[in-house]
């Protein structure tokens, strides 16, 4: 009768898939299958957003145990101000925005780890007070007003190939880059072994030290390239863009297999992480289901797939 | 004590600039204005920190408070039983999610990102819109004016004391302290550590609660959104008050004080005209100052 009995031999990062799938299908069944194609497309989008940050989010927390960047949010809207600010509307200048938002979010993940190390804070606590200091510069830079994109910015980060949305396949690139790079590269097996234990990887002659600052970086430089496609998907940038991303970005690394206690990644499982979460929105909104009932749904989807797969092993 | 004199030097510093900007301040009325809105966040601060005694973080505090503020302001005055009986739901739920991390080693990260969400969606279900209104005599007692010394400040002191005591002083919170930091040698020793889990989340629902009720006595009416930055404060004032997130290392006295100066270091901002836009990224910086200060103790102590 339980589901225990047959052991279903479902890897940790697999639960998100399937959990999207069903949302999916709830969703098509309740409005038809000519929406089939357009759920998807619409999901893949917003998803693509969330497995950029994620990807960010989850190279630090598997560079060991408390590690993890709060600040996204802020370093996300700071770099899509200073790139709009820079673009000022015209097409010429959409690469040296872009650019320029990947230096500064770098810059700001540099500064979160020399903040860590220099100050010996605890990561949770380093991000959170420099996301204060990047939220004013952000504020300087935009106040109230609403900065729009260029047509081109805009009509990049929303672009089909036939019915190919490129962005998305972009970040499905980056994510296989990804599982590439921390299987094969030696920066990768560096960083993993880092987040397995930092005193075995010293021993073994890893600079720990170089390690973290580039996954910080790394982090940094994601959530600024984040910034910038989203203000041109969604029509310009706004004070408060990133703010969903604080938790989400959180939720869509640990669900998707990554341990907290780092040293293990998994690039792949983000993606099924954030297509549930997006397909169940999409869900929730076929239904008609009302914020506190949506609340308290995401809440309990997340408390039970959490609870139900199988924890991912750590050495 | 070292732990304690960083957060204590900094409201300190902060208490004689606001002092000197505005002298009216340093009075029994001035300091009840300045310090009332300290109360629920000296409770919230608490409750997060006997969560990170345990080595877990809680994601959800701040918007359990703002549940307990939707309950209190629907609730409270007109049936009060009812009122009773939700709050203590909820905390029996907070230490029933305690029991599920401790059971299934969950994260306990992702289990409270979990529940801020299921909070926040009940308080919405209860009340869509902020509304409802705090029974008299809870708005009376938050504003009474009881002898010597302000409320907040009388608040403080009792949580101050009543934590050292419960932590520091007593057999039964050395155990606590030690679960959080060797859980081995405290299940070895004979303690049931699905017992400890499960007070020790049920103590900070509690605290949770009390946090909430204050906090409702000061805005009057309930509001789902009331508290979401209490989460991460709360953490900041632990971490502020010498605490740390390897488990085990907490300091209730400085958790207080800690929390006093995370709520005045922004009027402290006002006190100096910072314009708003800079006033985040002061508060960022008065953060990194007075961490700072922790690296100059622990190099002369070690």
């Amino acid at each position: 009768m339980t589901l225990r009995s047959v052991r279903v031999p479902l890897p940790p990062w697999s639960y998100g898939f399937v959990a999207a799938l069903a949302m999916w299908g709830a969703s098509v069944a309740y409005s038809g299958a000519g929406s089939t194609a357009a759920i998807l497309a619409t999901a893949l989008f917003f998803a693509a957003f969330s497995v950029l940050v994620g990807t960010g989010q989850m190279l630090v927390i598997a560079s060991g145990p408390g590690n993890i960047d709060l600040s996204i949010p802020a370093v996300l809207t700071l770099a899509a101000y200073v790139a709009m600010t820079v673009m000022h509307g015209r097409d010429g200048l959409v690469v040296a925005g872009l650019l320029l938002a990947l230096v500064v979010g770098g810059a700001a993940g540099a500064f979160n780890y020399l903040a860590i190390a220099v100050l010996r804070l605890p990561p949770i606590i380093a991000t959170l007070a420099s996301s204060f200091v990047f939220e004013s510069l952000a504020f300087d830079l935009g106040g109230q007003t609403h900065l729009r994109p260029p047509d081109l910015l805009s009509a990049f980060a929303a672009l089909r190939v036939g019915s190919v949305p490129v962005a998305p396949v972009g970040v499905m690139a980056l994510t296989i880059a990804t599982v590439l790079a921390l299987r094969r590269t030696i920066y990768g097996r560096h960083l993993l072994a880092t987040g397995q234990s930092e005193r075995a990887a010293i021993l073994a002659g890893v600079d720990v030290g170089r390690v973290r600052f580039l996954a910080y970086v790394l982090c940094g430089a994601a959530a600024g390239l984040t910034g910038v496609l989203l203000a041109g998907f969604s029509g310009g940038a706004s004070l408060n863009m990133g703010d969903t991303y604080l938790l989400s970005s959180i939720a869509v690394v640990v669900l998707g297999g990554t341990s907290v206690s780092g040293g293990q990644a998994n690039a792949v499982g983000i993606w099924g992480a954030a297509l549930f979460f997006d397909l169940m929105t999409t869900m929730l909104d076929t239904f008609r289901i009302q914020a506190g009932g949506r609340y308290l749904v995401t809440g309990t989807l997340i408390v039970l797939i959490v609870a139900v797969v199988p924890r991912p092993r750590t050495g | 004590m070292v732990q304690i004199g960083l957060p204590a030097g900094a409201l300190l510093v902060m208490l004689v600039i606001i002092f000197a900007i505005r002298p009216a301040v340093i009075s029994y009325f001035g300091l009840t204005l300045l310090l009332k809105l300290a109360v629920p966040l000296v409770f919230a601060s608490l409750s997060q920190m006997l969560i990170i005694m345990l080595g877990d973080i809680d994601l959800s505090n701040g918007s359990f408070v703002g549940l307990i503020s939707c309950i209190i302001a629907l609730y409270l005055e007109d049936a009060p039983a009812m009122a009773a009986l939700l709050i203590a739901g909820a905390i029996l739920a907070y230490a029933g999610f305690g029991l599920l991390i401790h059971r299934r080693a969950l994260p306990s990260i992702i289990v409270t990102l979990g529940m801020s969400f299921i909070w926040l969606g009940t308080a919405i279900l209860l009340l869509p819109a902020p509304g409802g209104s705090a029974p008299d005599w809870l708005v009376r007692f938050m504003a009474w004016r009881p002898p010597l010394l302000p409320l907040p400040i009388w608040f403080a002191i009792a949580a101050a004391v009543a934590g050292h005591f419960a932590l520091e002083r007593s057999s039964y919170g050395a155990v606590l302290r030690g679960a959080g930091e060797n859980p081995r040698a405290i299940a070895r020793a004979g303690w049931s550590l699905v017992g400890i889990r499960v007070a020790t989340y049920s103590a900070a629902g509690v605290l949770a609660a009390l946090a909430g009720v204050t906090l409702t006595g000061l805005t009057t009416s309930g509001d789902p959104n009331v508290a979401p930055g209490y989460t991460l404060l709360g953490i900041a004032a632990v971490i502020l008050g010498g605490g740390s997130f390897t488990g085990g290392i907490v300091s209730p006295i400085g958790t207080v004080v800690g929390a006093l100066t995370l709520s005045l270091a922004g009027s402290l901002l006002s006190f100096l005209a910072v314009s708003p836009t800079w006033q985040p990224a002061a508060q960022g910086a008065i953060l990194f100052i007075v961490l700072a200060g922790r690296l100059l103790w622990a190099e002369r102590v070690s």
